[in-house]
């Protein structure tokens, strides 16, 4: 029996559609969290290497593998608890629609992920993938009460749970955020909430990467606490010249003492946006990392920012960046080669920062890898770690690279 | 396979004499008086007295150690104050009790970027006194702050209560040192909190000592708050008072701290030296904090909540006047376990987390159990969180008084459970909660954590015996998944799951 058959007589035949992919690798969609273990299971016992995808918007759909495995039917939003502040969310549900169906219960997601509008919420999490609202609101961890996630030989594993606190056994939710699917396809994710702020204030001051530095540290000084404060490249922004962006969410009271306070520490010189045009920025800015065939994330101190973005400038080009220097995350996009992403990563690794390639095409991600080398002693626990949760490899992951 | 410690015959006597080699005879600790005084930690109710006790003075007298018993293969569990509350540093006579109080040192604290490094045994408000100066402070508060440890609190990851806004333990710890179940020392995480590879510091923060130990750790410091609004609103119902804070939540104001006191523990604090001016005849307290950067804005959410709390029942709404008052109202929150042994020689804290919105129906269902029962339940808890605190007192000579508040505390896990919640919050499983894992956890999910720890730790020799119930296996078979009622599919916890016998080695 073929694969195809194999899949069909397991979950169905409107679970697999042959002709989907590119590449001609049949993409099945299993339409619940156990069909996704029982396709896991069989994957394990045959052998198949198996490639995950969302809705096909973030990561490439382009690894080598027997099947593609497509979360997209798994879009089902099982409870939203405005009371909780606290929602449940199949992993193949598209962020906008996410956001829309939390709007309307007054609730509020606080993740602005890089991509389309429509990547789902399992790439987010898998990816680890936050925007500028991490300033104030944490990474994409900080925001996950628990997930459910099907190991490479078709187990489901449920991490966390519903409620705001918890730490009944290890936490596996750490693992599945941000691990790059090697561990394995997340199915149910668990979020915390806010209320969806009564305030929303963008503001945004244009000029030189230099003089928007300066006032980036100013506004640090003087503790203005925004919940989101980026420096994008001209390009990125769609303007002449850099863009210090921040962002205030929150209470009437409290947005409104908060831009008194910028504008007290900055000598008046930033722009309100109206409603509309801020969103056009924040979403422009992240549709744009989609659009664009590489992207990466370095992590370092905040006081090394401007440092680390001269090093991009040098290395690899800064035409499309975004930065939050309060807490010393860059994202990066555009056009480069292995060896230069390879440079880059050594460079960056003397100086204690890592860089995760976040999206870029096969042959790129596998010679490269998201995560490359590791710091001493690590490697073997994540190889442990990937044994444990996908013993046949089917998962097909460049994470480490081949450098 | 392991080795023992043995507090007492010739082999005991080697370790030890290997032990003080390292560490100097005077840190090694052998007698049974000495080792008498490790027996307990936060909770009176389980006892364990270490067959040896060591306390290294450094991260490479650590090393050592921790070598040296991985060569003998003699179990160990690290151990910080002692004050857990879930009986997670606790060593049997035939284990190493490896005390890290001596590593008490502050590395570093960068303002500008605002990160400290701490070894693991520096006390919580340790780093924020030093962190003063800099008008930065560390935001994990637990009650037991004053004396417990940024180890012990990584370990747990522990919270408290102005985790409601600031987020817990694992939040702010940006990277880590670990030393290895054989000795060998990883850096997990990066100097800016950015994970380097998978989050290996998230998984870590919260193994109860599994993992290995903690020799340096980074975190990040926050601004101290400019402006801070204590409120006190009392009410004359418990399920008025968790009605509440619903409404607060839902406000989208989010506030520092949201604690709630029923009578009984406004009554045992009221008794005791750390009385508050708690009014003695509300059915429940809520203590409200609001902070921030900014004197306006903290005075005009905390007018909203208090219209908030006043227009959900609560009889009246007192403001902290000044900082004294505001430290007066939080001594007896803070103190109120202490208090509460006043009520009686024994005391139960439980740490269930339930969804906010069950709050009332969960405190009026714990009230019945405790009534059903006989027994007096006090409840002082993170509200905000949802984050129960129900302490039962009794006194465990009373002959079979003992066994009834086991089954109480049981039913009252039981109905947290079914509310949507989870056994813990914040003091971890230890030896205490192990009974109640596989009320939550299915088989699959139980293998895969202890398929994690062997990758960590491959003999299980560090905290044997806590965390994860493998002595269970069997009796997980059918256990419903508490979550979608998703059926357990496998029937024992070891089976399928790969426990690489040393990932480590490879």
């Amino acid at each position: 029996m073929s694969l195809v058959d194999r899949v069909r007589a397991l979950l169905g035949d409107d679970a697999v559609d042959v002709a989907a992919t590119p590449d001609g690798v049949p993409r099945v969609a299993p339409g619940s969290p156990d069909a996704v273990g029982l396709l896991l299971g069989t994957a394990r016992e045959e052998g198949w290497r198996v490639r995950v995808e969302g809705a096909g918007t973030w990561l490439p759909a382009d690894a080598p593998a027997d099947l593609a495995l497509t979360t997209r039917r798994l879009d089902k939003i099982p409870a939203i608890e405005p009371q909780d502040l606290s929602a449940t969310a199949e992993a193949g549900i598209g962020c906008d629609l996410l956001r829309q169906q939390l709007a309307d219960r007054g609730t509020w997601l606080a993740l602005d992920p890089p991509g389309l509008a429509g990547r789902t919420l399992g790439s987010v999490v898998a990816t680890a993938t936050a925007g500028p609202l991490r300033h104030g609101f944490g990474a994409v961890r900080d925001h996950l009460l628990g997930v459910t996630f099907v190991t490479g030989d078709g187990r489901l594993v449920q991490s966390g749970g519903r409620v705001m606190k918890n730490v009944a056994g290890y936490d596996l939710t750490k693992l599945a955020a941000g691990g790059f699917g090697a561990f394995g396809v997340i199915v149910l994710v668990h979020l915390r909430l806010r209320a969806l702020p009564r305030a929303d204030q963008t503001l945004v001051l244009e000029g030189s990467r230099e003089d928007l530095t300066q006032v980036a540290d100013d506004i640090a000084a003087a503790a203005v606490q925004p919940a989101a404060h980026e420096l994008m490249s001209p390009a990125l922004a769609r303007r002449e010249r850099w863009l210090l962006a921040v962002r205030f969410a929150g209470s009437a009271a409290l947005v409104s003492a908060e831009e008194a306070a910028l504008r007290a520490a900055t000598g008046g010189r930033f722009t309100a946006l109206r409603a509309d045009e801020a969103h056009a920025l924040w979403m422009r800015a992240a549709e744009s990392f989609a659009t664009r065939p590489v992207t990466f994330r370095v992590g370092g101190l905040p006081d090394s920012s401007d440092e680390l973005m001269d090093l991009l400038q040098h290395q690899v080009g800064d035409e499309w960046i975004s930065a939050s220097p309060g807490i010393g995350a860059i994202r990066w996009g555009g056009e480069t080669t292995v060896d230069r992403l390879r440079r880059l990563r050594r460079t960056l690794a003397g100086l204690e920062v890592p860089l995760t390639l976040e999206r870029a095409p096969w042959p790129v991600r596998a010679a490269v890898g998201h995560f490359g080398a590791y710091r001493e002693g690590v490697g073997p626990l994540v190889a442990g770690l990937r044994r444990t949760f996908d013993p046949g490899e089917a998962f097909v992951v460049a994470v480490e690279g081949t450098e | 396979m392991t080795a023992t410690a043995g507090g007492r015959g010739e082999r005991g006597e080697s370790l030890a004499a290997a032990l003080s080699e390292i560490v100097g005879a005077r840190h090694v600790r052998t007698a049974l008086p000495e080792r008498v005084t490790y027996a307990r930690d936060g909770l009176p109710t389980h006892r364990r007295v270490p067959g040896v006790v060591v306390l290294p003075g450094s991260r490479d007298e650590v090393v050592a150690v921790v070598r040296l018993l991985a060569a003998l293969g003699v179990p160990f569990v690290p151990r910080g104050a002692g004050t857990g509350l879930s009986g997670g540093a606790l060593a049997d006579d035939d284990a190493v009790l490896l005390v890290l109080t001596r590593l008490n040192r502050i590395l570093a604290i960068d303002p500008k970027n605002r990160i400290a490094v701490v070894e693991p045994g520096v006390v919580n408000v340790r780093l924020s006194a030093a962190a003063a100066p800099h008008g930065l402070y560390y935001s994990p508060d637990p009650s037991s702050q004053t004396a417990c440890t940024i180890g012990g609190n990584v370990a747990e990851n522990a919270g408290g209560p102005h985790c409601l806004k600031y987020g817990v333990t694992a939040t702010h710890v940006l990277g880590l040192e670990v030393v290895l179940a054989d000795g060998q020392v990883v850096e997990l995480g990066s100097p800016g909190g950015e994970p380097w590879g998978p989050d290996l510091v998230g998984l870590f923060v919260g193994s109860e000592g599994n993992f290995g130990i903690a020799t340096r750790i980074r975190v990040r410091l926050l601004p101290v708050p400019r402006a801070i609004r204590t409120l006190l609103a009392d009410f004359n119902a418990l399920r008025t008072a968790g009605e509440a804070v619903s409404a607060v939540i839902a406000s989208g104001i989010v506030p520092a701290a949201l604690e709630m006191m029923d009578q009984s523990c406004i009554n045992a604090v009221e008794d005791s030296v750390y009385a508050a001016g708690y009014p003695r005849d509300a059915a429940a307290v809520l203590l409200v904090e609001l902070d921030g950067s900014r004197e306006e804005a903290v005075a005009a959410d905390a007018d909203t909540i208090a219209g908030i709390l006043r227009a959900h029942g609560a009889r009246s709404v007192l403001s902290a006047a000044d900082a004294k008052q505001r430290e007066r109202l939080w001594q007896g929150r803070k103190k109120a376990f202490g208090a509460m042994g006043r009520l009686s020689r024994d005391l139960v804290v439980q740490d269930a987390v339930v969804p906010r919105s069950s709050l009332p129906d969960v405190l009026e269902a714990i009230g019945r159990i405790a009534a059903a029962y006989g027994l007096t339940v006090s409840n002082v808890f993170h509200a905000g969180d949802g984050n129960l605190h129900p302490n039962i007192s009794f006194d465990g000579r009373v002959p079979g008084l003992k066994a009834r508040v086991d089954q109480a505390s049981g039913e009252i896990m039981a109905v947290c459970i079914a509310a949507g919640g989870t056994i813990t919050g914040e003091h971890g499983i230890g030896l205490d909660k192990l009974r109640y894992m596989p009320l939550i956890f299915d088989g699959d999910a139980l293998a895969a954590m202890r398929a994690v720890r062997r990758v960590f730790d491959p003999d299980e020799r560090v905290n044997p015996g806590k965390v994860v119930p493998i002595h269970a296996c069997r009796e997980w078979s059918g256990v419903r998944n508490a979550e979608f009622g998703m059926r357990n599919k496998s029937s024992s916890v070891d089976s399928a799951f790969p426990t690489p016998h040393s990932a480590l080695t490879s």
